[in-house]
């Protein structure tokens, strides 16, 4: 399979009143063409501006993608100009937001949310556009979609929006959805829905995704491959069952550790990753995880690990001392 | 407190009423709650009735000289008497109201849309686009409405669209100011920035979808303009700036040989002068209703 987008050494950056904020620091991943790439951290850690770096849209002036290359089937978007750039955004590359509640237009139709895209971009008559955009809708479930096509999305449920959202994205067959964290203000049950319904999309359309997300549970059941983002920076990057059988980043291992268990017994406490992500503008020399970390050493504190192979072909991590990982990581997964 | 939750057919949900139906309710809701905006607007719809309905109501041609009733008090053949011509007052203060309406409208629709373009588009682009425009806003700002438009009509001219576009130039600046506020508010949702992703053109996120978010506040620079740019036009006229004679207007109709003959025949001047009032009046009434209304943070309960 070849690689429909290729991210290499981006570095956007932010310039605040407490210096500049190195959002995202010299990070490089890919996406296959028809593959779903999961990119994991926590809040701040630069998935989002990851995702608005590759629309173009990050915030001018403060933001700013200061260096890198985006190449979509083999085209840097960094180089475009504006217009072409305009021509990528919703045909080729199209976005779902977090919130299905404000992402939504409230003073326009569902109708008109969907057919502005298609008779925009593809030019359709306002009546074909119509017409797909109910084929839209059903396809992806909502009953009866005539009569929701006039409606306003204050009279849609917040599932209903999110489903909307996705109708939206996909009206015009683009090739790579970037889906920033399309589940995170919807009911569990909600969740589960939407994910399958993107995830059989996909498939179905041949559609690569990017899951922009900090919910491993999410990383495990839909993603392909999966990179973790600490502070700007890819720390891990394997396949999705690799990361969860084998994690060889303390950062990845925390967090899987801090996700609750139906499996297991209840315990007293979860496992957090104790302390706070680190400020950006003055990132420490060394490992930006080494002063939360159990498994610092000396040298951390001094040199950056860069991103090795370890493990199975495509696992990668940025740690020295990945290898001892292995060895403790087994009371975790075996304190059942 | 028990909450009885009352199934909800769907039914009731899934047809929603028509257009032209809750157009009505809401209406009817309007002039329940807010009595004195229902009369305003009555003495509007009224009034746009005496505008269309001119030649039909006037009983003498407004331009008709007859120096046979010179002066004439109110009486049954000219209810509200006759000026130092002999044209008939009413008849004049019914074409003036075409006058009055057709300025007022003008100048204040093309002023609070176009501000409400340029409040959109400030707020949209931000940064240095937003710094410059609102400065340049604020240098019209410091002119007071009528001395603004009086310097306009001065240069351009006193034609009925000249007329209009000197007091819709002040109003501009009054509406973007206003409309800005709020569109920095919409600016900052989500789905602008699903609009760019999306791949829209800048002129078509401002104008088709963040306009009409802003809809309310512009209704309400609307009914608020529309007073003022009445009495703008009135004091234009009046000045000698505005209206030529023999045009019917109100704002003329109290200048000259109105003042001259106040004591001898004050119907010449009280009536327009009243026209003037209630119509200002009314227009207030109506949009203060208006943007109680609209302003959800004035909402009751």
């Amino acid at each position: 399979m070849g690689s429909l987008l290729d991210v290499v050494d981006l570095q956007t950056q932010f310039v605040t009143r407490g210096g500049v904020v190195r959002a995202v620091d010299g990070v490089s991943w890919d996406v296959a063409e028809g593959e779903t790439v999961a990119l994991v951290g926590e809040s701040g850690c630069g998935k989002s501006v990851s995702a608005l770096s590759i629309m173009r849209l990050v915030a001018a002036p403060a933001g700013r993608v200061v260096g890198g290359r985006i190449l979509f089937k083999g085209r840097d978007l960094l180089q475009l100009d504006e217009e072409s750039m305009r021509r990528v955004r919703g045909s080729e590359i199209a976005m779902i937001f977090q919130e299905p509640m404000t992402s939504l237009n409230p003073v326009l139709t569902i109708g008109r949310q969907i057919t502005e895209g298609l008779e925009t971009h593809l030019g359709m008559a306002p009546t074909a556009a119509r017409a797909r955009a109910a084929e839209l809708l059903s396809m992806v479930g909502i009953p009866d979609p005539a009569r929701r096509l006039p409606q306003y999305p204050h009279q849609f449920s917040g599932g209903m929006r999110q489903r909307m959202m996705i109708a939206m994205a996909l009206a015009c067959e683009p090739a790579l959805v970037l889906a920033d964290e399309p589940t995170t203000a919807l009911d569990v049950t909600i969740q589960a829905q939407i994910l399958e319904l993107m995830k059989s999309l996909s498939r179905r359309l041949g559609v690569a995704m990017l899951m922009i997300t900090h919910n491993l549970g999410i990383v495990a059941r839909y993603a392909d491959r999966v990179n973790v983002m600490y502070a700007g920076k890819i720390i891990e990057r394997g396949t999705a069952r690799e990361i969860y059988a084998t994690p060889r980043h303390p950062y990845t291992l925390g967090l899987l550790r801090s996700v609750p268990r139906l499996d297991e017994p209840r315990r007293a406490r979860l496992d957090p990753i104790e302390g706070q992500p680190p400020d950006l503008t003055r990132l420490p020399g060394g490992c930006a995880f080494a002063p939360r970390c159990a498994f610092r050493v000396e040298r951390c504190a001094v040199e950056t690990p860069p991103l090795r192979p370890i493990g199975a072909p495509g696992h990668v991590t940025a740690c020295w001392e990945a290898e001892r990982l292995t060895a403790v990581r087994e009371p975790v997964g075996g304190r059942r | 407190m028990a909450i009885a939750r009352v199934p909800v057919p769907e039914a009731v949900e899934a047809a929603p009423p028509g257009a032209v139906a809750r157009w009505l309710a809401a209406t009817r809701e309007f002039c329940r709650a807010r009595t004195l905006g229902a009369v305003g607007a009555a003495v509007i719809v009224v009034m746009f009735a005496v505008a269309l309905l001119a030649p039909v109501l006037a009983a003498y041609d407004p331009e008709a000289v007859d120096f046979g009733a010179m002066l004439a008090r109110p009486s049954l053949a000219h209810w509200l008497g006759t000026d130092s011509f002999g044209r008939d007052v009413l008849s004049r203060l019914i074409f003036g109201s075409r006058t009055a309406l057709m300025v007022g409208f003008g100048a204040s629709v093309l002023g609070a849309t176009l501000g409400a373009i340029l409040g959109v588009g400030s707020a949209y682009f931000g940064g240095r686009v937003d710094l410059y425009l609102q400065r340049v806003m604020d240098v019209f700002l410091s002119f007071p409405l009528i001395v603004l438009a009086l310097a306009l009509v001065a240069i351009l001219g006193n034609s009925i669209p000249n007329l209009i576009m000197a007091i819709m130039v002040p109003m501009i600046p009054r509406s973007a100011l206003v409309i800005r506020s709020s569109a920095l508010a919409i600016r900052e949702m989500p789905f602008v920035d699903a609009a760019r992703a999306a791949g829209f053109g800048h002129a078509r996120i401002v104008l088709r979808h963040m306009l009409p978010n802003v809809m309310a506040p512009y209704l309400i620079m609307l009914t608020a303009f529309l007073g003022q740019a009445i009495l703008a036009e009135a004091s234009l006229s009046f000045l000698g700036l505005g209206v030529q004679e023999p045009t019917a207007a109100w704002g003329l109709m109290l200048r000259g040989a109105a003042v001259e003959f106040a004591e001898t025949a004050p119907w010449m001047a009280i009536f327009p002068g009243l026209a003037i009032s209630l119509s200002v009046f009314a227009f207030n009434l109506f949009g203060d209703s208006l943007r109680d209304a609209l302003d959800p943070r004035l909402r009751t309960q």
